[in-house]
């Protein structure tokens, strides 16, 4: 079994797998990580059986937290099976924050987080606006401290899907992308490493000063979001709310009632970075 | 633990784990009853001392509520 080891936020990854050419790919692009010691989540890449390590090979997706009934993926989309993976070793056992299924920049000290259906462009958004003067926090998990209600980064990967790949190909122009993934079961996926200060400040938390529900496809518009919307929108969000029992209400409870929340609908990029920098210069 | 914040008000429950989120008159109802085990009526005239309506007329809709909170686990019955 190959091996690969790599540090996101607080977060320490060994990820396993029968074939070396993901971990290559893997090593590639978290090549400018910190190498953990002892980590956090154990993460194999297994052939589905023997003969399929070999013919068509298929990947399977196991680690300590496991989906009984994920699908297995070809070898060629193996780099996702880890990202995917790792994603759902967060989702399914972190326990030391609360985990947000969103995206976050940092400007100043103060962090805008992001967070949505899939689709809605929260990703793409925080791709977008950490090329574009920002600091990239993550594309997929916030952790909010349970203790200061700080935003923790977790700045994986950079996931883009279909139209967001060519987006970002012209925006980020010396940016590392990865092997590009056709007609994966998420769409067309290629991956993006973070910008250098993404990486290098991936320690350095941020305080949460507004949060967006952006809504890709519309005309704009900003709407205000009550405390108790936005409480609901956030448990739905999270996948440890429950878990965390007194000390994820008692975080929760702080940050809607400390952090303005908009919903903003947006038709393009170009429009969602107009509505943020208006909404920030407002706001936070 | 109970935290109001617009229209609506969280109430989590300690020893379920549960997070309730009720709107009024709920939470209301819990802070006129405190720790205290009352009937509908007696809830009524608490209420009608802090509110303006009349106790005799709200008992049911009280009654109703109450109902309500013992399902959630909010409240416990009483039989005398």
């Amino acid at each position: 079994m190959h091996e690969f080891r790599v540090q996101v936020g607080p977060a320490a990854f060994r990820i396993g797998s029968q074939w070396k050419r993901p971990l290559d790919q893997l090593a590639e692009l978290y090549r400018d990580y910190p190498v953990p010691q002892i980590p956090d989540y154990s993460v194999r890449l297994e052939s589905v059986s023997l003969l399929r390590r070999f013919i068509r090979p298929s990947v399977a997706i196991n680690g300590d937290y496991m989906l009984p009934d994920a699908a297995p993926l070809p070898l060629e989309q193996g780099l996702l099976a880890a990202e995917m993976a790792m994603n759902l070793q967060m989702a399914l056992g972190w326990r030391r924050h609360v985990l947000l299924h969103a995206s976050a920049v940092e400007k100043d000290g103060k962090a805008l987080i992001m967070t949505g259906q899939s689709g809605s462009g929260k990703s793409t958004l925080a791709a977008l606006l950490g090329h574009r003067g920002w600091r990239f926090m993550g594309d997929e998990f916030v952790l909010v401290d349970l203790e200061s209600g700080d935003a923790v980064p977790f700045p994986r990967l950079i996931s883009l899907k279909n139209e967001a790949i060519g987006a970002m190909l012209a925006t980020a122009l010396d940016g590392r992308f990865g092997p590009l993934m056709p007609s994966t079961p998420k769409g067309d996926i290629r991956h993006l490493v973070p910008p250098s200060d993404a990486i290098a400040h991936m320690a350095r938390p941020a305080r949460p000063a507004l949060l967006l529900f952006p809504s890709f496809g519309f005309d704009a518009a900003v709407r205000e979001v009550g405390p108790s919307e936005v409480f609901m929108r956030l448990t739905q969000a999270s996948t440890n709310y429950v878990a965390l029992g007194e000390k994820g209400f008692s975080t929760l409870t702080r940050f809607v009632q400390t952090v303005p929340a908009r919903a903003i609908d947006y038709r393009d990029g170009i429009e969602a970075e107009a509505l943020v920098n208006q909404l920030w210069a407002e706001c936070a | 633990m109970v935290t109001p914040l617009d229209s609506l008000t969280l109430v989590y429950q300690r020893r379920s784990g549960i997070t309730h989120i009720v709107a009024e008159p709920a939470p209301e109802i819990l802070a006129a009853m405190g720790a205290d085990a009352l009937t509908a009526d007696e809830v009524a005239q608490r209420l009608a001392a802090q509110f303006d309506f009349d106790s005799a007329q709200a008992a049911d809709i009280i009654a109703a509520r109450l109902n309500e909170l013992a399902d959630l686990g909010l409240v416990e019955r009483c039989y005398a």
